[in-house]
């Protein structure tokens, strides 16, 4: 800040707390006496049959108050209040405390005591990890204060969020899809179909799909919609409709849904499309993190 | 009838007209208000009830209706009727202001039901305590302006030579909110119902805090000040503790809590040197806000038997308990050490509280209880023993409420930061929800029973009102005003 806003905050602190000292030392004396009646130290006015005694300040509160503005001061040696003054820290080496600094500090030291607690993790394999009770437990904490709130707790998932326990895959089960995926996130695109289709293709197509899973259909339907299938789908389901790991296009002969697997839902999903979005984790958890992660996703389809 | 008479007696004298209507609108704003605190508690506990009618009743915008009533509509209210009524006293003159005085109440609650009505639509500035949109602001602003010219007019014809503490009180109250609310309300608008603040980032929030901290500091705490400084020594029939006292005090609360808002920002964006000064400022106010507590319970000296018998006087006086309470943990949680455990959890809403129900509203509602059968020529409330009843379930029910958010605050303070040894968080968040459950009950349990004596109390007016014993003689003459020789 400029010299000018600087001197005016210390002018500002400085004229107010001495103001206050002023006040405080200047009624310290009792105006009002009765020698005879020491308990009548009235001032004389009445207000609407009020009166005012004049008893002088408690001590203790006169101390107290005295004490604060002490601490006060000594505050604003140490800490940064006054302008442009950074204080006088001397445990810090620049001699000023920062709150930046203070981050710093802590972080410094939480990482060099997480280095070696997770450090004895990154060189194991995440197939042994996986088999691994203490760094599962260790993996289990990660996943609960990242993953949870959309995978759920007991990672079974929600509508639009996979169920990450069913060792059904959208982008590939492997340690390295598992790792690929927290790192670099995935981005699920499947298009609209309601401008090419038409709500009556998106009909007869949907009673195919529902066929795949061996769910109740309208069998009318199933040949033309297997056409559209074909010509529209195949590309990214693939032809058996088996789906596709490059494009996280979900195998649609399972009967896992991860969007409503309902007439309604299925239609919903072609007309509109599905956007789903794993955010990338590179930049928000360290290495060490997610290759434990990664460790504790593939453990949850063990079995 | 006789009753009438003395009415109109003391009408002719003084302007009683415009503290009864606050009066009574302060209690049917203090069901309304609080009655809403009761069902956003109790959202809390049972979400469904989010549901009512969506989305106007979603606990998003009920909950600033909530605090806007209980704030500004039942604690205004309270406000406006003893300043109005204790300036008038104090003063020894009838009310300045010809027509702005019953502009004063219209325009408020005009205010009042224009919040009541848009919050629920979701038309908010989103500037905690101070929601209303651009429009709505400037008629209150008009409001505050008229009521200051009201006030001080008052005071400068007055036929008393000093000034009564009271009034200090008050005027500092009625000034500061006026300066507070234009310069935090500064918007730019971009459509009747949509505006954006005149600040950005940073200097936002200071504004806003700055802004919220005085509405604590000036509205809820110099404004009932100057109400204790009026009724506790009436009701106690004693002369004030301390003459010196008062003027230490006062200097020093004004002048401090201006400071004090960024303490509301610890360890954010704010640089640091405001943080700092924040936290000082708010230290060195223990002392006076403890000095009003003190001037008001030393008043008592010689009048404790009283509580025994006087319900009102019950009121007045663990209002002061309360106050006295809340003023020191305020300075606490503005410790930055302590802020870094108590922020973001219900130990704030547990202190709020303890200002807000065991300060406010107990000593609004003794000073009611005072002045009810004043305005209405009776000769007291219809039932004590009601007085009472509503006194105990006031009482328990703050207690209860403040136990629970203190045990739901720092449980979740202390959930937030645990760390296994290994640097993952131990718990959740969603495990520190499911700690607060027990809370949450408590909660509603309190708030209800708060509520439950506000019922009391309207039944108790309403019997007051209609058919209360008259005062007999034509009795409420000025006092006279004596000065020492």
């Amino acid at each position: 800040m400029s010299t000018f806003w600087s001197w005016w905050i210390i002018g500002l602190t400085v004229t107010n707390l001495l103001l206050i000292l002023w006040v405080l030392l200047a009624n310290r004396k009792v105006a009002v006496r009765d020698d005879v009646d020491p308990e009548n130290r009235t001032t004389g006015h009445v207000y609407d049959g009020i009166e005012e005694y004049d008893n002088p300040l408690p001590k203790w509160w006169f101390y107290m108050f005295m004490g604060s503005i002490v601490f006060t001061v000594l505050y604003l040696i140490i800490y940064p209040g006054l302008g442009n003054w950074k204080g006088y820290f001397p445990f810090y080496e620049e001699g000023h405390w920062t709150s930046v600094r203070q981050l710093e500090e802590q972080q410094k030291r939480a990482l060099a005591q997480h280095e070696t607690s997770y450090g004895i993790y990154s060189t194991m394999s995440v197939e042994e990890l996986a088999e691994d009770s203490r760094a599962m437990k260790m993996a289990s904490r990660v996943y609960a204060n990242n993953c949870a709130v959309c995978h759920g707790a007991d990672a079974g998932g929600a509508l639009g969020f996979p169920n990450l326990t069913d060792n059904d895959w959208l982008y590939g089960g492997t340690p390295e899809n598992i790792k690929y995926t927290l790192v670099n996130g995935r981005n699920a695109a499947m298009p609209a179909w309601s401008g090419v289709l038409g709500e009556k293709g998106i009909n007869t197509v949907t009673q195919y799909v529902l066929s795949l899973s061996g769910a109740e259909h309208n069998v009318d339907l199933v040949e033309e919609g297997q056409k559209i299938y074909a010509a529209n789908c195949a590309a990214c389901h693939g032809g058996d409709a088996k789906g596709n790991y490059a494009m996280g296009a979900p195998n649609l002969t399972d009967d896992i849904w991860l969007y409503e697997g309902t007439p309604a839902g299925i239609r919903q999903s072609l007309r509109q499309g599905r956007n789903g979005v794993m955010p990338a984790q590179q930049n928000r958890l360290r290495e060490d993190k997610i290759h434990l992660l990664t460790a504790y996703v593939y453990s949850l389809s063990l079995e | 009838m006789s009753n009438h008479m003395a009415a109109a007696n003391a009408n002719s004298i003084y302007n009683y007209h415009v503290v009864r209507q606050f009066s009574i609108m302060a209690i049917a704003w203090g069901i309304f208000g609080m009655g809403l605190g009761v069902l956003i508690a109790s959202q809390l506990v049972w979400p469904d009830l989010n549901n009512i009618l969506q989305p106007y009743t979603h606990f998003g915008r009920l909950r600033p209706l909530h605090t806007n009533s209980v704030i500004f509509a039942f604690g205004g209210c309270a406000l406006f009727a003893t300043s109005y009524y204790v300036v008038q006293r104090t003063c020894q003159v009838k009310l300045f202001g010809g027509w702005l005085i019953p502009f004063t109440f219209w325009g408020w609650q005009a205010v009042i039901v224009l919040a009541a009505i848009t919050l629920p639509m979701g038309l908010t500035s989103s500037k905690e305590y101070a929601e209303l949109e651009w429009p709505i602001d400037i008629l209150l602003a008009l409001v505050w302006i008229s009521y200051a010219i009201v006030f001080f007019g008052t005071i400068m014809k007055r036929k008393t030579s000093h000034i009564y503490v009271a009034n200090w009180f008050f005027g500092g109250f009625i000034a500061t909110v006026a300066v507070l609310h234009i310069v935090n309300s500064a918007a730019i608008p971009v459509s009747l119902t949509k505006s954006y603040s005149a600040y950005a980032g940073a200097a936002d929030a200071m504004v806003q805090w700055w802004y919220g901290h005085n509405a604590v500091g000036f509205f809820l705490t110099a404004g009932f000040l100057g109400m204790m400084y009026y009724f506790v020594p009436k009701q106690a029939g004693r002369p004030v503790y301390s003459y010196q006292l008062s003027i230490v005090h006062f200097w020093a609360l004004i002048s401090l809590y201006i400071w004090a808002g960024s303490h509301h920002l610890h360890y954010s964006a704010l640089p640091d040197w405001a943080q700092s000064l924040g936290m000082v400022m708010s230290l060195i106010l223990l002392a006076p806000s403890w000095g009003g507590m003190i001037n008001g319970i030393m008043t008592l000296s010689g009048a404790w038997h009283k509580l025994r018998t006087d319900p009102t006087l019950r009121f007045l006086v663990v209002s002061l308990s309360f106050y006295g309470m809340s003023t020191f943990e305020g300075p606490m949680m503005a410790i930055k050490t302590v802020n870094a455990l108590s922020h973001n959890t219900d130990w704030t809403i547990g202190h709020v509280h303890s200002g807000a129900l065991g300060w406010v509203a107990m000593i609004s509602i003794g000073s009611l209880y005072h002045l009810i059968p004043i305005l209405f020529g009776k000769t007291g409330m219809w039932r004590t023993s009601l007085i009472n009843v509503h006194f105990w379930l006031a009482t328990s029910g703050t207690v209860l409420y403040i136990a629970a958010m203190w045990v739901n605050g720092i449980t979740q303070g202390l959930m937030w930061r645990a760390f296994n040894a290994d640097g993952s968080l131990t718990y959740s968040f969603i495990e520190s929800v499911q700690a607060s459950q027990g809370g949450y009950i408590v909660r509603v349990i309190g708030g209800g029973l708060f509520l439950l004596g506000m019922f009391v109390m309207a039944y108790n007016t309403y019997r007051t009102v209609r058919h209360g014993a008259p005062v007999q003689v034509a009795e409420q003459q000025p006092p006279s005003n004596t000065q020492a020789a």
